[in-house]
């Protein structure tokens, strides 16, 4: 049978010494000072305090039991989800349990505290100021070489130990010419990478694949995408490149000249490259302009031919730095200055 | 047992005079200042998990074999990193939870940082004599989100590793340093050797390790000014209002915590995060489908599409286009938020010093500029999925991308003056904001109806309870009474509405 509120307290546990019904009493008997312990701040915020109880009791117990469950479903190895659910609920309950009773089962206040103000006065400033400052200053002023020779030790220290430190982390960019040239050389065999020559009937039209130098195979900054773009004759993309594209090839770096992702993503039919990190779109037919997207520069284009064996070659190394921008590249033709 | 060793202990720290005033420290209950604890704790758990995490991780790039339980990952050439990620989550027992919870924790520590960070600026708990705070916060704040980076690269997956690509492009960026200062990171050109192992150590040592620190600094300041709050019955400047440390406070942030760390563990639990063994081992050449940072990633990355393709070529020197959303504009984003509580102090005069916070609404201005920024940098994190956003609306990307162009000027444009008036609007209606009354349909004697409005909401006492001083009463006793009391305990204050 449900108790009714109001009366269950005093009625279940024996202990209240006014019992029920004496509720209005109860705290006019302790009425007095507004801060007498029978002050409602001083009350628990629950209505009924005994259901609170019962919900905080039954938290406490869920909590136990998951846990429980979650030592055993460790113990048997259970998978991922069954030990987060367990061990989820186990710590739900318990915090909710706490929760519920700082909230409910104690004092409800508000109460409260004296709060100083930051700002001092000029008064303790200045005593503050006259006993660190002053004591200082004499003793600083009277031996000014040694100040000045201790902080020249302290800044050669600094100096030095930040040189080792800074110089041991990397080699420096400008000697290592990786942010210029690539590995792609005069003669260079198209190479997939397995490590597999390309030769010129190897590749549908309309087929991609991604080609490296044969001795830079996943090579970061050698990647090449190379497509072929129709059966024969040589493509020219731009005044210049008469002799880049034999037999329908066109071989482009494949770092995007925005922020460095592989554009490998490989429209056919409107012949255009797209790069997955901010889409921007590259004609291949006009030297991989960039036409949408964020990129400011066209890939690089290696020039390649076709040797007497059917191989695809590079000519030479790309003719700019690949890939994004950097301070020191020159220019939009830059090498090393 | 336990009295003598706590006595032992008094009796060479002084703990009882040095420590009893904290038992009586006020802490305002209001909900908005649960955001920080939020922060606090998930912060606690990512130690936890990330400490179970170094126990199997293998901070390495060199080459292994994948010879685990996966199938479809056998016999393909990964790095150590990535092998013990995968064998961390399908052979280490909870392994793929602790993984999962310390991702979701993650997410939600920076979320937590930056939504306490708005519920400070809005309530103005900046001002003198927070400053420094605001700005110690500040920085907690780019700390989350750079160690956020640093340990989502680690298990050197194919999306992750595309990111530290860009991460890499971006320092390239900078004027004069950027080679140098990408180079020396890198231990030379992308994507090396050194990455993984130098990214380990920032993670889980020098990173943690400031954050901590600061964090101490953060809350010593905040225990040495003591809350701000809410002005209301009782409050002043020169007090503090609430529930004490000790017990009632304690319970409350004890139980919040364990409530956090268990939400952590139901989302880690069900809601899966970054299966790597799907994306597989990053290869510079290999292309990954959307790529999508963690989410406090995604404002640069939105910045990133917008960015017209501009490049500034100089005499033998260039400003890459990535210069200006990914480093320009954070840094402009960082320091007016350092700045703001000295530009405002400027702007408005007032160099008092405050402990009361205020309500938005009455604040139109700092309201409506901050709202607009914080739009400009919504619509920023929503360009972050033009790709699928296009593919989802059957859109051409073109036409996304210049949506979030214009979005991202127009939008703060129509933000600020919109949340503007509305603040006018709310201060200019009285009872805005509070709990409707309920309306009584009474039926009168001749059969019609009439509503009257009820005089107040059933179980909120209408008049709120005066604070009382601790140091007056013995709470003790008042404790020791409470059976006393019956079932009298019917008082329910309002504390949201203070
Ligand atoms: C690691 C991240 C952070 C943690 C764990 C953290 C935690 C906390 C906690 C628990 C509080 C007290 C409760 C509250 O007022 O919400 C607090 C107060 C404060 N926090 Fe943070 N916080 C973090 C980041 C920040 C950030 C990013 C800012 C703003 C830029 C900030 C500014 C403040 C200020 C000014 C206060 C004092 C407010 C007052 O007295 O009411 N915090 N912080
Ligand atoms: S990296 Fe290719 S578009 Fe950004």
């Amino acid at each position: 049978m449900p108790e009714a509120p109001g009366t269950d307290g005093a009625g279940t546990d024996g202990a209240g010494t006014e019992g029920a019904g004496t509720e209005g009493a109860g705290r006019s008997g302790h009425a007095g000072a507004s801060v007498s312990t029978g002050a409602p701040q001083f009350q628990v915020a629950a209505k009924n305090p005994r259901r609170v109880e019962g919900a905080v009791a039954v938290a406490f117990l869920a909590s136990l039991l998951a846990f429980a469950a979650f030592g055993a479903a460790f113990w048997v190895a259970a998978s991922s989800w069954v030990l987060g659910v367990t061990l989820g609920v186990a710590l739900s309950a318990f915090g909710f349990g706490l929760v519920a009773w700082g909230k409910y089962l104690m004092p409800q206040g508000p109460f409260e505290e004296p709060r100083p103000q930051m700002a001092t006065t000029p008064a303790e400033k200045q005593e503050f100021v006259a006993d660190f400052a002053t004591r200082g200053k004499i003793a600083v002023e009277r031996r000014g070489v040694l100040v000045k020779l201790m902080g020249a030790a302290g800044a050669v220290l600094g100096v030095v130990l930040a040189f080792p430190l800074i110089r041991s982390l990397g080699p420096r960019p400008n000697q290592e010419q990786s942010l210029y040239h690539t590995k792609w050389r005069k003669g260079a065999k198209l190479t997939s990478i397995e490590g597999r020559a390309v030769r010129v009937d190897d590749i549908e039209v309309g087929g991609i694949i991604t080609v490296f130098p044969p001795d830079d195979l996943g090579g970061a900054f050698s990647q090449t995408v190379l497509i072929r773009v129709q059966q024969t004759g040589d493509i020219v993309t731009e005044p210049g490149r008469e002799t880049w594209g034999p037999h329908g090839y066109l071989a482009y770096s494949k770092v995007c000249t925005h922020a460095g992702c592989p554009v490998g993503l490989y429209e056919e039919l409107t012949q255009q490259l797209l790069c997955p990190c901010h889409q921007s779109l590259f004609d291949i037919g006009t030297g991989a302009m960039p036409v949408f997207g964020p990129a400011p520069r066209p890939l690089p284009q290696l020039p390649l031919y076709v040797d007497s064996k059917g191989y695809l070659r590079a000519q030479a190394d790309y003719d700019e730095p690949i890939g994004p921008g950097f301070w020191y590249r020159g220019g939009s033709n830059g090498g090393p200055q | 047992m336990i009295d003598s060793l706590f006595s032992w202990i008094d009796d060479r720290v002084a703990l009882s005079r040095s420590g009893r005033h904290l038992l009586d420290k006020i802490f305002p209950d209001h909900w908005s200042f649960m955001i920080g604890e939020i922060a606090l704790y998930s912060f606690i758990v990512l130690m936890l998990t990330g400490v179970f995490l170094t126990l199997y991780f293998v901070p390495s790039s060199t080459p292994v074999i994948y010879h685990g339980v996966y199938a479809p990952l056998r016999g393909q050439t990964v790095s150590a990193a990535f092998d013990s990620t995968v064998n961390l989550s399908f052979q280490v027992r909870g392994g793929l939870l602790m993984r999962q919870m310390h991702h979701w924790a993650a997410n939600i520590f920076v979320g937590a940082i930056v939504v306490h960070m708005l519920r400070v600026f809005f309530t103005g708990a900046f001002r003198r004599p927070r400053e420094a705070n605001w700005m110690l916060g500040t920085t907690l704040l780019i700390l989350a989100i750079f160690n956020g980076f640093l340990g989502y690269s680690l298990p050197d997956d194919l999306i992750s590793g595309t990111g530290i690509r860009i991460a890499f492009s971006i320092m390239e960026s900078v004027p004069f340093v950027g080679t140098y200062l990408a180079y020396f990171l890198f231990g030379g050109s992308f994507p090396g050797t050194a990455i993984i192992p130098r990214f380990f150590i920032l993670h889980v040592l020098v990173l943690p390790l400031l954050i901590i620190g600061l964090l101490a600094g953060h809350l010593g300041m905040l225990v040495k000014h003591k809350h701000a709050q809410f002005p209301g019955k009782g409050a002043r400047d020169d007090n503090v209002v609430g529930s004490p440390l000790w017990p009632t406070y304690a319970a409350k942030a004890g139980g919040f915590f364990f409530l956090t760390t268990g939400v952590t563990a139901l989302l880690g639990a069900i809601v899966q995060i970054n299966p790597i063994w799907q994306y597989g081992q990053y290869y510079a050449y290999k292309v990954s489908y959307a790529v999508q940072p963690d989410w406090y990633m995604g404002w640069l990355d939105g910045a990133l599409r917008v960015m017209p393709s501009w490049e500034l070529n100089l005499p033998g020197h260039m400003i890459p286009t990535v210069f200006f959303p990914a480093v320009l504009l954070p840094g402009l984003t960082f320091n007016l938020i350092y700045a703001w509580p000295f530009i405002e102090a400027k702007l408005t005069g007032d160099t008092a010093e405050h402990h009361l916070l205020e309500r938005p609404r009455d604040k139109p201005l700092r309201t409506a500029i901050g709202a607009a920024v914080f739009a400009f940098y919504f619509v920023l994190f929503g360009a972050s999925a033009t790709d699928v956003l296009a593919n989802y609306l059957s859109l051409s990307l073109n036409v996304v991308l210049w949506a979030f162009r214009v979005l991202c000027i127009v939008v703060p444009i129509v933000v600020f003056p919109v949340t503007y008036k509305i603040c006018l609007e709310l201060r200019a209606t009285p009872g805005a904001g509070q709990r409707k009354r309920h309306n009584l349909v009474v039926r009168t004697a001749d059969g019609g109806y009439t509503t009257i409005a009820a005089e107040e909401y059933p179980g909120y006492v209408k008049a709120e309870l005066e604070p009382v001083a601790l140091d007056e009463v013995d709470l003790v006793s008042a404790m020791a009474a409470e059976g006393d009391q019956g079932t009298e305990g019917v008082y329910q204050i309002p504390r949201d509405y203070r």
